[in-house]
């Protein structure tokens, strides 16, 4: 199977859910009229990144909201899914940096932010809750499994996503730029550079990392979004630094011939791991076999 | 880890300025333009952001100011084509200490910057223009500099760039080689020099700022590794003496919700 999807390398403003949402279908329209059957944002897109105390003001009750109703009616009209980020508001209020992935008019699937990164210069930790479950789900253009940002970081989010069969793994990312060191590229760029690559050669699955732009407070976000294809080869690169919406072509079978060489997946041992990560686990919480549990 | 790209510098506090300059609803940026190195870069980093047509450089001289200062300043303005206003401080500097005869240099000093302050909010609000800042890393990490006077700004393109660096930036955006050759100066007092102000080269403060504030060493490590230790006890007090100047003030925290506590919002809020 091989379709078309869209980076959608935008710069959102920061707490203008309505300003964001109107970017939002104007670059899905873009996007449908160059062949795109799946437009992917950037994490937090709708609300932009440095929330803070406007974290409660932007939270959206997904099954009530208007603004993801507006974005479900586009995908159906459009004919083209989506993935985009935001607040999420649960039941019992507590707030999640979420991903949505939608498709002809319904939520599919909700990733909520594993890892909140609260150190340096984040603070997600102090505003939100950290989501607990990460699951691979099913799409009309095939297994997907989503990540948001600092998800990533964690090899085994990567791992486990491959693992429950996850053929394209989409990263939606507000990825700060830092280091003026290098030849051409910012650090932070080289650094997702690798661990896209990485990710890609190393469980044969297309990677799909969206990046903002823009400024907040003076911290620039980097860009650099970019389609890695099973071999670790990038398909298509947006540039540093600016907006952009560029499309690239996704084919499945590149999949098949990629485990065909190197039939990495056939050979991991679940087993194995299970077993050691039980005596880790024990370890680590002084359980004995007899608390049971694990 | 390569050797800092001046380039990729400059590619980013471009469109810094650019981005935070327009996303609030300016076109133009004003700034004090000394003759001197930090300001220089800043005019071209503010030239290459909003354009020539929008960046007004202002020269403040005092009458015991260098003459060459004016000189060097006009001579950037004239390489970047952008617009200057000549403002001479010195009759109402002079006006101010005549109620204060006795007044010895530094507050002088500090009234000169705050003047300079002055005259630049005042010509922010005529121009429509916000007051883009000249300080960088090193004097704001060591507090050389006055607290609302030339301070005072709406954002430091050079906030995170150290003097050295800087100097490698004014060497890549092809600032005149009389105003890099130069020594630093506050040009506050006659003879007034920043290296021997604060009793070190700016080499040697920039590497050891690296170290205890970049790469968070400590002052045994940085001995360990050579450095003098009664000179870097010094530094690291410096930072932490002048750490006042680089917040808000201080407020109580008396009700539910408090300014600089637990009401947190970026400056960015809504653009």
């Amino acid at each position: 199977m091989r379709f078309t999807i869209a980076l959608a390398q935008i710069r959102p403003v920061l707490g203008d859910v309505l300003r964001n949402l109107a970017q939002h279908l104007e670059v899905i329209a873009r996007a449908a009229k160059q062949g795109a059957d799946l437009v992917v944002f950037p994490e937090l897109s709708l609300t932009g990144y440095y929330l803070e105390d406007l974290v409660p003001d932007v939270a959206l009750e997904l099954a009530r909201s208007e603004v993801v109703a507006a974005l479900r009616e586009a995908s159906a009209t459009h004919h083209v899914d989506l993935a985009f980020g935001g607040v999420e508001v649960s039941e019992d209020f507590r707030f999640f940096n979420s991903a949505i992935y939608v498709s002809q008019g319904e939520i599919i699937h909700v990733h909520r932010k594993l890892y909140l990164p609260t150190y340096g210069m984040f603070d997600e930790g102090r505003y939100l809750a950290p989501g607990d479950i990460l699951r691979a789900f099913d799409t009309r253009l095939g297994r997907m499994g989503m990540l948001i940002c600092e998800d990533m970081w964690h090899p085994s989010s990567v791992y486990l996503l491959a693992q429950d069969g996850a053929q394209i793994l989409l990263c939606l990312s507000a990825g700060p730029g830092r280091g003026v060191r290098g030849e051409t590229k910012l650090g932070s760029v080289e650094a997702w550079e690798t661990i896209t690559r990485a990710a890609a050669q190393a469980y044969m699955l297309y990677v799909v990392y969206v990046n903002r732009v823009g400024f907040e407070d003076g911290a620039v976000f980097s860009g650099g979004s970019v389609i890695v294809d099973p071999f670790g080869r990038p398909v298509v690169s947006a540039p540093m630094l600016d907006e952009a919406v560029l499309v690239g072509e996704v084919d499945l079978q590149e999949i098949r011939r990629a485990r065909t060489f190197y039939p990495l997946l056939r050979d991991e041992r679940l087993d194995l791991v299970l077993r050691e990560l039980r005596r880790i686990y024990a370890q680590r919480y002084h359980l004995s076999p007899y608390d049971g549990g694990f | 880890m390569g050797a800092f790209n001046p380039a990729l510098a400059v590619e980013l506090l471009v469109r810094f300025i650019r981005e935070e300059v327009t996303k609030v609803g300016f076109q133009r940026g004003v700034l004090g333009l000394s003759g001197g190195l930090d300001s220089a870069v800043v005019a071209h980093l503010t030239a290459r952001a909003l354009g020539p047509e929008n960046t007004y450089g202002v020269l403040m001289p005092y009458r015991t100011s260098d003459p060459a200062s004016i000189s060097d300043a006009q001579l950037v303005a004239d390489q970047l084509g952008i617009r200057t206003i000549l403002v001479e401080i010195t009759p109402m500097v002079d006006a101010y200490f005549e109620r204060f005869p006795d007044a010895d240099r530094v507050r002088r000093g500090n009234v000169m910057a705050r003047m300079r302050m002055l005259v630049l909010y005042d010509l922010s609000a005529a121009l429509r223009a916000l007051v883009i800042g000249t300080s960088n890393k090193t004097e704001l990490l060591v507090g050389y500099g006055t607290i609302y006077g030339d301070m005072a700004a709406a954002m430091w393109p050079l906030g995170d760039l150290y003097k050295t660096e800087v100097r490698q930036l004014a060497e890549y955006l092809g600032v005149p080689e009389r105003i890099r050759q130069k020594p630093p100066t506050a040009d506050l007092w006659v003879g007034q020099s920043d290296e021997e102000e604060l009793g070190i080269t700016y080499e040697v403060l920039d590497a050891i700022l690296v170290e205890l504030v970049d790469r968070r060493l400590t002052v045994e490590a940085l001995v360990r590794n050579g450095y003098e230790e009664a000179l870097v006890r010094r530094v690291a007090e410096m930072v932490r003496r002048s750490h006042f100047k680089r917040r808000t003030p201080l407020c109580p925290k008396i009700s539910s919700r408090s300014i600089g506590h637990d009401f947190r919002y970026k400056r960015d809020w809504g653009s």
